[in-house]
C-alpha cells in the first residue's frame, strides 16, 4: 500500500468514527448517571434530518449542528420524562424512542431525499493541509476536533470535578446519593439531555460529514454500535476513543471489501460488517469471565430510582 | 441553658399507619440520649424528620431554643446536625476521600479536605486510608467513613442509627470512646438502638417509643435491662424455656475439612472447617459479617458442592455430593441470610414458597403435579404457629414485612422437623417478641432430637441460645467450646482474628 492510500484510509477512518464517538460519549455520561438510554439511534436520526433540513434551507452548517443538538436534546426529554418522572422501564422506552426517531425522521424527510447539500469543509485553511502528512492532523472538519476535545473534557469532568463525582455517585448508588441530599432525578435529567444533544450532533455528522444528502435510516445502526461501544470501553472515555477508531477502521475495511479492493475482498464484506458486533460480544464475554476484576459498570445502570418513603 | 433539640407533639402519618403519634422529648447539649424501641416503633421515622428527609404532619422542632423547619438534609447539616445511617450511604466504587467529599456541602479542594480528614482521624483515633476504594473495606471501617464525614461538619448533634449491629465487641468499645469524647466536647448524641446493655453503658437519658408513641423517658443507668425491655415491648418478656435434665445425644452432623473455592472478588471462602453437632445440640457460629458465613451456609445447604462426599455427613450418611434437594430429602434443611430473593421468592405466594422447600419432605408433589391443598394447609399451619402477620397462604412473600417473612421462613423449615437445621441470622430485623418465639421454636426442635447450627453476628442471641460456640474469621473456624466457658472478650478477640493458644487444637471436639 502506498503512503497516500494509508493516509486516505486514516482520514476515512477518523471521519467514519466521529459520529459513533460523539454519540457514545453522550451515552457514556448518561450511563454513568445510572440510566440506560437505548434510543441513541432514534435521537441520531432526528438530529440527522434536522441538520439536513437546516443546511438545505440556510446553507449554514454550524446552525445546523446547533439545531441538531437541540433536536436530539428535545427527543431525549421524551425519554427522560417517561423513565425519570414516570419511572417507565428504560429498556422498553429506549427501544420505543428509536422506533419513534426512525419514523419521525422518515416523515419529516419526505420530499428531501436525493436533494444535494454541501459537506462541512475542513476547519483549517487548506494551505495547512497541503502535504499528505499534515492532512492527517489538520484535514478534518470542526466536528472531528469537537469529538476529540469532548473525550478529554468528559474524562476531566468525571474524574476531576465535583459535578462529575456527584454524577458518578448517582449512577453508583442512587439511594445513598438521595439520602445525602442530591437530586437523583435532576442529575439524571441533565445527563439524559446531554446524551440527547450529543446524539443529535452525532446524527448531524451523517449529512454534514459523510454523505451530503438525506436518506431514510441513514445512520444505519451506528447508534447501536455507540451503545455497544460504551460497554466495550467499560465506561472509560479514552478506551471509548480507541474503541471508536477501531470500529471505524473495521467499518472502513467493509467499504473497501465491498468495493472489491484487493486482498480485503477475500473476506466477505458481510463478515467485516459483523465484526464490530462480534468484537462487542467477545468483550462482554471476557468481562463476564473476569468478573472479579472490576467491570466498572455503574451499579445502578438501568434501574429506575424509586425512593422508599 | 436551652435544650439543643426539642421536639413537641411530632406526628407523622403514612397510609394506614401512624408512625409517630404526638412525640415530645428534648436533648441537652453534651448529652448522649438513647432512642429505644422495637422495629416499627417509629424511631427511624422520627430521626428522618429531625434530619430533614421527611416532614412532620404536625408538631414543632426547636433548635437551640428557636423553632425551625428542616426542609432537607442540607438544611439539617447547616444547623449542625450530623447523621450516621444504619445502612451506610456509601459508594462502593469510589474512594474514601471521594465518598467524604460527596457528603460535604461546601466545595473544599481535595488536598485540603484530605488534611482535615487526617486531622479528625488523628484526634479521635479513627484509622483509615483516604485513598482506599470502599469496596475493599470492612464494615467497621465503612462506618468510620460515615463518622468522619459527620464529624467534618463540626456537628452539635450527631444521630447514630443502630451503629453497633455490625461491629465486633472491641469495635463497639472503640466507637463508644469516640462518642464519649464527642459528648465531653459538648456535642449531643442521639443514639438509636435496641441493644439494652449498650444503652445502659453509654447513655445519659433514654426515650422509649412503642407503636409510634412515647412510652417513657428515663435514666437507663437506673433501670435493669429487663425493665427497659418490658417498657419497649409493653409486656412481660418471655425467657427461653429449656427442658429439665437435657443430655446431648450421639454426633448427628459431622463436617470435616470442608473448604470452598473463592468465586468473586469480595467473597470469603471457607478453609478446612470441621465441627460436630450432636443430636439435641444447638451449635453457634459467631463472626463479623463477611468472614465466610455465606460460603459456609451455601456449602452446608448444597447450593455449592465440593468434591468430597464425606465432608458433610448426617448420621454417618455422606451428603457431600448431594444437591440441595437431595440433602433436604435426607433431612438437612438450611435458611440463608437474605430472606427476600434467596430464602423466599418475593413475587410468589407463601403457599408456592412452601412448595419450593417442603415439597419432598411433606409430599406436596405427586407425579409432577403440585398438590396445592397440601401446600395451603401446611402454609396455614406455619402462619398460625409462628404468628405470621399475613392475610393468608395466598399473600405474596414480598408483601410481608421483613420480620414477618423471617417468621414464616423459620416456621416453614422448623415444621418440616429436619434432622439438621442450618440457619443464618435467624432473628435479623425481627422484633424482640418474635425473636423470643423463634428462639423457643429452635430450642424445642433441638429438644426433639435435631441438630441445629446457628450462624449469627448477634452475640447475645448466640450466648442465650447455643450449647456450643465457635467463631469464624477469614473463613477459618475456631475450636468449638461450651458456651458457658467462653467470655464475651474471648469471643470478641476470636472475631477480630486474634487466636489464643487454642489455635493448635484440632477443631473437631472429642
Amino acid at each position: 500500500m502506498s503512503p497516500e492510500l494509508i493516509i486516505a484510509i486514516i482520514v476515512t477512518v477518523v471521519g467514519a468514527s466521529t459520529p459513533i464517538l460523539i454519540a457514545a460519549l453522550g451515552e457514556l455520561v448518561v450511563e454513568r448517571s445510572g440510566v440506560l438510554n437505548l434510543g441513541v439511534e432514534g435521537m441520531m436520526l432526528v438530529g440527522a434530518i434536522t441538520a439536513f433540513v437546516v443546511v438545505f434551507l440556510t446553507g449554514n452548517h454550524y446552525l445546523a449542528i446547533l439545531l441538531a443538538a437541540a433536536a436530539g436534546l428535545g427527543t431525549s426529554l421524551i425519554f427522560g420524562f417517561l423513565t425519570l418522572s414516570l419511572s417507565a422501564n428504560q429498556t422498553a422506552t429506549g427501544l420505543a424512542l428509536t422506533i419513534f426517531g426512525t419514523g419521525f425522521s422518515a416523515l419529516a424527510g419526505q420530499g428531501y431525499s436525493a436533494r444535494p447539500v454541501t459537506l462541512l469543509g475542513p476547519l483549517f485553511p487548506s494551505e495547512l493541509a497541503t502535504h499528505p502528512i499534515w492532512r492527517v492532523l489538520f484535514g478534518y472538519s470542526a466536528l472531528v476536533y469537537f469529538a476529540l476535545i469532548m473525550v478529554v473534557a468528559i474524562w476531566w469532568f468525571l474524574k476531576k470535578t465535583r459535578a462529575g463525582l456527584i454524577l458518578r455517585a448517582v449512577g453508583e448508588n442512587d439511594l445513598s446519593a438521595h439520602s445525602i441530599g442530591y437530586s437523583v432525578i435532576g442529575v439524571r435529567y441533565l445527563a439524559v439531555m446531554f446524551g440527547g444533544a450529543m446524539a443529535g450532533i452525532a446524527g448531524a455528522c451523517f449529512p454534514l460529514l459523510l454523505t451530503p444528502q438525506w436518506a431514510e435510516r441513514m445512520t444505519a445502526g451506528r447508534g447501536w454500535i455507540a451503545v455497544a461501544l460504551v460497554v466495550f470501553a467499560s465506561w472509560r472515555p479514552f478506551r471509548l476513543l480507541a474503541g471508536a477508531y477501531l470500529f471505524g477502521l473495521v467499518m472502513t475495511m467493509e467499504l473497501y471489501a465491498k468495493a472489491g479492493g484487493g486482498p480485503l475482498s477475500v473476506v466477505p464484506s458481510e463478515l467485516w460488517a459483523a465484526l464490530p458486533y462480534l468484537a462487542t460480544v467477545a468483550v462482554l464475554v471476557l468481562i463476564s469471565i473476569r468478573r472479579d476484576a472490576s467491570t466498572n459498570a455503574p451499579a445502578c445502570l438501568g434501574k429506575p430510582f424509586l425512593p422508599s418513603n | 441553658m436551652p435544650y439543643r433539640l426539642e421536639l413537641t407533639g411530632i406526628t407523622k402519618r403514612f397510609p394506614g399507619v401512624l408512625a409517630n403519634d404526638n412525640v415530645t422529648f428534648a436533648v441537652k447539649p453534651g448529652e448522649i440520649h438513647a432512642l429505644l424501641g422495637e422495629n416499627g416503633a417509629g424511631k427511624s421515622t422520627l430521626v428522618k424528620m429531625i434530619y430533614g428527609i421527611m416532614q412532620p404532619d404536625a408538631g414543632e422542632i426547636r433548635w437551640d431554643g428557636q423553632p425551625v423547619v428542616v426542609p432537607n438534609p442540607k438544611a439539617a447539616r447547616k444547623l449542625g446536625i450530623g447523621m450516621v445511617f444504619q445502612h451506610f450511604s456509601l459508594f462502593d466504587a469510589l474512594t474514601v476521600l471521594e465518598n467524604i467529599a460527596l457528603g460535604m456541602d461546601a466545595k473544599i479542594p481535595s488536598r485540603e479536605l484530605e488534611a482535615r480528614i487526617r486531622e479528625i482521624m488523628g484526634r479521635y483515633g479513627l484509622l483509615l486510608d483516604p485513598h482506599r476504594t470502599v469496596a475493599t473495606l470492612s464494615v467497621g471501617e465503612r462506618q468510620r467513613i460515615e463518622i468522619v464525614r459527620a464529624l467534618l461538619l463540626d456537628p452539635k448533634l450527631l444521630i447514630m442509627d443502630e451503629p453497633t449491629s455490625v461491629l465486633t465487641p472491641q469495635e463497639v468499645e472503640q466507637l463508644f470512646d469516640v462518642l464519649r469524647k464527642l459528648a465531653a466536647q459538648g456535642c449531643s448524641i442521639l443514639y438509636i438502638s435496641h441493644k439494652l446493655h449498650e444503652i445502659k453503658a453509654l447513655c445519659d437519658t433514654a426515650t422509649i417509643l412503642r407503636g409510634g408513641k412515647l412510652v417513657d423517658t428515663c435514666d437507663p443507668r437506673q433501670e435493669t435491662s429487663r425493665s427497659l425491655a418490658e417498657k419497649m415491648i409493653g409486656a412481660g418478656l418471655k425467657d427461653i424455656v429449656r427442658g429439665e435434665g437435657r443430655t446431648l445425644g450421639l454426633p448427628k452432623l459431622v463436617v470435616s475439612r470442608l473448604s470452598t473455592v473463592k468465586t468473586g472478588h469480595f467473597d470469603v471462602p471457607v478453609d478446612n472447617v470441621s465441627f460436630t453437632v450432636r443430636a439435641g445440640e444447638i451449635f453457634g457460629i459467631a463472626g463479623v459479617a463477611g468472614n465466610g458465613q455465606n460460603a459456609l451456609l451455601d456449602a452446608m445447604s448444597g447450593e455449592v458442592r465440593g468434591g468430597d462426599k464425606d465432608a458433610i455427613t448426617l448420621d454417618g450418611f455422606p451428603l457431600g455430593l448431594l444437591d440441595t434437594t437431595g440433602r433436604r430429602k435426607r433431612g438437612l434443611c438450611a435458611v440463608p441470610e437474605e430472606r427476600n430473593g434467596h430464602a423466599a421468592v418475593g413475587d410468589f405466594t407463601l403457599s408456592d414458597n412452601s412448595v419450593l422447600t417442603a415439597r419432598d419432605r411433606l409430599g406436596m408433589v405427586m407425579m409432577g403435579l403440585i398438590s396445592s391443598g397440601a401446600a395451603r394447609t401446611y402454609t396455614g399451619k406455619v402462619i398460625a404457629d409462628f404468628a405470621v402477620k399475613a392475610l393468608g397462604p395466598g399473600s405474596t412473600a414480598g408483601s410481608l414485612s421483613g420480620g414477618n417473612l423471617q417468621k414464616y421462613i423459620m416456621g416453614r423449615e422448623i415444621l418440616q422437623k429436619p434432622s439438621v437445621l442450618v440457619v443464618s441470622q435467624p432473628t435479623w430485623g425481627v422484633d424482640a417478641g418474635a425473636a423470643a418465639a423463634i428462639h423457643q421454636a429452635l430450642v424445642d426442635l433441638a429438644a426433639a432430637g435435631s441438630a441445629i447450627v446457628v450462624i449469627s453476628q448477634d452475640l447475645d442471641e448466640l450466648r442465650a441460645l447455643c450449647d456450643t460456640l465457635a467463631v469464624i474469621n477469614m473463613g477459618r473456624l475456631s475450636p468449638a467450646r461450651p458456651t458457658e466457658e467462653m467470655s464475651v472478650e474471648e469471643i470478641g478477640l476470636l472475631m477480630g482474628g486474634v487466636h489464643g493458644a487454642t489455635e493448635v487444637h484440632d477443631a473437631v471436639p472429642a
